[in-house]
């Protein structure tokens, strides 16, 4: 009987411990990205480094007066607000669409938008890149955004399919009964309901946009964003730079997660329905 | 409003969109790679393949698909049975462990270079106990098996989360029912892991290994942060074409390489994965 | 004044034909039933009318004006639906009153109506609640009270009670009799409840695989049922049937029995209601299988020349199984079926 009691006394510790170590291993390198942006420039540069912050400011106004930094920051959160915008606005229609509607094709259509993903899409910034010198996109934030586009608007289609989904269509035919048209049943009653649903899947987009590396680097030589510029100044910049530039590109990330946490999960599940 | 039109009418902007930004630029990849001078010609692909690096970044590529995307599997198999068991704190639990999905490559780069760079965490705590005498360069070319496994740490810390998020969403699709029905029928834990949630999670694993294979394969700014070219991949090597060597043609095939090692493996897990008909939920 | 016509309405879905040919009037102020089992098309007739689906071919008049090719708002009707519908990012009163601000109509008018609307189906204590703080019911009342609003000429109802537990659903149905009866509007309500379907009715619609059996008073459908099909579909138990041979002219022959019956040749199936079968010396000789008592009356299952015939008696009998007794129908009663086109035969 107590041995019994004792290994389940034992295995709940074992369960507890390792969630909380789990967390720990999630947490503690961005306790650590933490430290060296709130520590003077010295102090990164020093050794060995301290276990708490100083909540020194050195690193962050080093960054923000760094050549081509704030303009790099600036242009990140154009291209990611376009991003967003460009993909929920035609990505919402073609969620609407394979939520509401049975059509032909309709199948072949979703297993597109899900095969988009199975593409290493960063690469087609390559041709593009000669396309947008043609058209005189090259450099530009629209160019770039149209880029990140393609990244995000898979996950634009199936987060809006899903959220059209569970809206039950009775609501938009009582609203047709009820003097409406299409268009004002929809702004009506879906778009109230469908508003923060709507919002978590632009952020979604808006995070894809910001996080992307690879296409913004091909694409943009002037008007670099973030990612690009640290990526372009790796090898030279000093480490207070790289650790304040990556504490920028983290702190939207966490508002992020928090922000979609409901979404994330309900998304991938009606995706692989 | 024509109703059977409709549909059709929602999903052109994507559409065309998708041929002008997806499929467009592929045929273009694809001219490029196949074209030297203008003639068709396979030239671009015997520079690439022939090149001392091509060897060097594959294997590399490769090595760290093999050994973080299982590693990662297990992990995230792990972390979603153990929050479908959480009562209390489940919400702050998933959220902790899904920070990471929030965080680019390069970010994870730096991070992890915070840890392992010559005056960093590491070696501070190396220090502290008294294990070395002065900082240690980890990330150098004397160490390549560090700068690998510094790689592989970054890569496990910043991308099991998008794994987590699939599988634990997929586990919410498995009815309770079939648990509790296994259990009236004597299945341990592990019998009803293997025999329940494996077999009706086919759906999600096979979303979340191509998601993650085909990322792996793309493997480039948390090496450029913390190995720089130390540890030589593939799309590391698609860049430096691009821009060191303003190679476009060899750029395209080698693109194209790494392409159709995606398809390939994406092909595979859709295989060795399929769900028999009429098997699903 | 709202009459209804449907004509020669057929719908196919991708292959499968859900409506065959149906013709139906309903007069001005009727309240027609459509009745039948899941699938046989009874919804989907009345969203054709509603314009929430399209027939495939065939016209709808409301009122003297086709409106097949309308939208639902053009139609002049409004509709309750199964799952209320009921906005939930709305209150009650806007809910009520969603129609009204759609018609642009004043604001003290939308006032005036939603407050008549809401004390009608005495929910005037909610207005200014949202779905999500309502019962079934009260989401239920809600739903009427916003399809009242409209005045309409035609109120369409797709199965409102069934959500609802049955206490509620016989409260229910009669406040929505009287409400309706009163509100002076042309109402087709679909169900699957036979129950619900004669207490509520002017006339029923029986459907059946696409078609309308019969379309006729409650009465008549349950005492003159047109069709086999609607003989064993209305009435809880349901009517029996015994083989009946030709026994020369007008001269039936019933389970060993020679009973009077329709000049017509061939085999016939004879039927009666269980309620209208009474013990008794003579009538057909019947073996006692299942005796089931209900309170007010006993259920008797028989066995008569090999064939299960029920038999509602009055519950003070003691009756066992294996008994042989006799039952006798009321001849009145009696009604007979051609089994090869399944129609009555007079």
């Amino acid at each position: 009987m107590t041995a019994v009691t004792d290994t389940r006394k034992a295995g709940r510790w074992l369960y507890v411990a390792s969630v909380g170590l789990l967390c720990a291993w999630v947490i503690i390198p961005l306790y650590f990205l933490l430290i060296n942006t709130l520590s003077s420039p010295e102090t990164v540069n020093s050794f060995p480094k301290p276990f708490i912050p100083e909540f020194d400011l050195g690193s962050l106004q080093f960054f923000a007066g760094f050549q081509g930094m704030l303009v790099a920051l600036k242009n990140s959160v154009v291209v990611a607000v376009l991003t967003m915008i460009i993909s929920i606005s035609i990505g919402a229609p073609a969620g609407y669409a394979l939520s509401r509607f049975d059509f032909r094709g309709k199948e072949v259509f979703r297993l597109l938008i899900l095969l988009t993903r199975a593409f290493p899409l960063p690469l087609l910034a390559l041709p593009l890149a000669v396309l947008f010198i043609r058209t005189g996109l090259d450099d530009t934030a629209v160019g770039l955004a149209l880029v990140h586009t393609t990244l995000a608007i898979p996950f634009a289609v199936l987060i809006t399919f899903s959220l059209f989904s569970g809206i039950p269509i009775e609501l938009e035919e009582a609203a047709w009964t009820l003097g409406c048209t299409r268009f004002t049943a929809f702004t009506k009653v879906v778009l109230p309901l469908i508003l923060p649903g709507i919002a978590a899947s632009a952020i979604f987009a808006f995070v894809i946009s910001w996080n992307e590396v690879f296409a913004a680097a091909v694409l943009t030589i002037e008007n670099r964003t973030l990612p690009a510029f640290l990526l372009q100044t790796l090898a030279e910049s000093p480490m207070h730079l790289k650790f304040a530039g990556g504490f920028i590109l983290v702190v939207p990330a966490l508002i992020f997660i928090f922000a979609v946490r409901k979404y994330l999960f309900a998304m991938w599940g009606i995706a692989n329905r | 409003m024509n109703a059977r039109l409709l549909p059709y009418l929602l999903i052109l902007p994507v559409t065309l969109f998708l041929c002008v930004f997806f499929l467009y630029p592929f045929i273009l990849v694809a001219q490029q790679a196949f074209s030297n001078g203008g003639e068709a010609s396979l030239q671009n692909f015997r520079d690439v393949i022939g090149y001392w690096k091509f060897p060097i970044s594959l294997r590399n590529t490769f090595l760290l698909a093999i050994i973080v995307v299982p590693i990662q599997l297990a992990l995230s198999l792990l972390m979603a049975t153990m929050v479908s068991k959480m009562k209390k704190g489940r919400d702050l639990v998933l959220y902790v462990w899904t920070i990471p999905l929030g965080i680019s490559d390069l970010a994870a780069g730096i991070i992890w270079l915070a840890i392992f760079e010559q005056s960093g965490f590491l070696n501070s705590m190396l220090a502290g106990v008294g294990a070395v005498d002065a900082p240690v360069n980890f990330l150098s070319y004397q160490n390549t098996f560090i700068v690998f496994l510094a790689i592989m740490l970054a890569e496990i810390w910043r991308a099991t989360a998008i794994m987590l998020v699939i599988i634990v969403a997929g586990i919410g699709l498995i009815p309770k029912e079939y648990y509790e029905a296994a259990e009236v029928f004597g299945a341990s834990p592990w019998k009803r892991f293997v025999k329940i949630t494996l077999p009706l999670l086919r759906p999600s694993l096979q979303t979340a290994l191509i998601l993650r294979v085909v990322l792996a394969f793309e493997v480039f700014a948390v090496v450029a942060a913390l190995g720089g070219t130390l540890f030589p991949v593939l799309m590391g090597e698609i860049y430096s074409y691009q821009f060191d060597l303003q190679n476009g043609g060899n750029a395209a095939a080698l693109a194209l390489i790494v392409l159709g090692i995606s398809l390939a493996f994406t092909l595979i897990i859709l295989r060795a994965l399929r769900v028999p008909k009429g098997a699903t939920i | 004044m709202a009459e209804i016509q449907i004509k020669n309405v057929a719908k196919n879905f991708g292959g499968y034909q859900a409506l065959h040919d149906i013709d139906l009037t309903i007069s001005d102020q009727e309240f027609m039933v459509l009745l039948g089992a899941s699938g046989c098309g009874k919804t989907t007739l009345l969203r054709i009318v509603a314009g929430l689906e399209t027939a495939t071919t065939g016209e709808v008049w409301i009122n003297g004006r086709r409106v097949d090719h309308l939208p639902p708002k053009e139609r002049g009707i409004a509709m309750v639906f199964q799952n209320y519908a009921v906005f939930p990012h709305l209150t009650v009163f806007e809910n009520i009153g969603f129609g009204l601000r759609m018609q642009k109509m004043p604001n003290d008018e939308v006032k005036r109506r939603v407050e008549r609307c809401a004390s009608l189906m005495h929910i005037e204590q909610l207005l200014k609640r949202y779905s999500g703080e309502l019962s079934g019911g009260q989401r239920q009342r809600v739903a009427v009270a916003r399809a009242l609003a409209m005045e309409p000429d035609v109120i369409l109802m797709d199965e409102p009670l069934s959500n609802l537990d049955a206490l509620l659903r016989l409260e229910m149905r009669a406040e929505l009799k009287g409400v309706l009866a009163d509100s002076k509007t042309t109402a087709i309500y679909v169900t699957h409840d036979q129950v619900e379907a004669m207490s509520l009715a002017d006339r029923i619609s029986v459907m059946h695989q696409g078609r309308i059996v019969q379309a006729a008073s409650p009465i008549e459908v349950y005492r003159n049922p047109a069709a086999e099909f609607v003989a064993g579909f209305i009435g809880n138990p349901p009517m029996n049937f015994l083989r009946a041979e030709a026994a020369g002219a007008g001269k039936w022959s019933v389970a060993g029995q020679t009973v009077d019956g329709p000049a017509a040749s061939g085999p016939l199936q004879y039927a009666i209601r269980p309620e209208d079968l009474r013990l008794s010396d003579q009538g057909l000789p019947a073996r006692v299988k299942l005796v089931e008592p209900l309170g007010a009356h006993l259920q008797v299952t028989c066995d008569v020349d090999g064939t299960a015939i029920r038999a509602v008696l009055d519950s003070d009998l003691t009756l066992k199984p294996g008994d042989a007794i006799h039952l006798a129908p009321q001849p009145d009663r009696v009604r007979w079926f051609d089994p090869n086109t399944t129609k009555a035969v007079q």
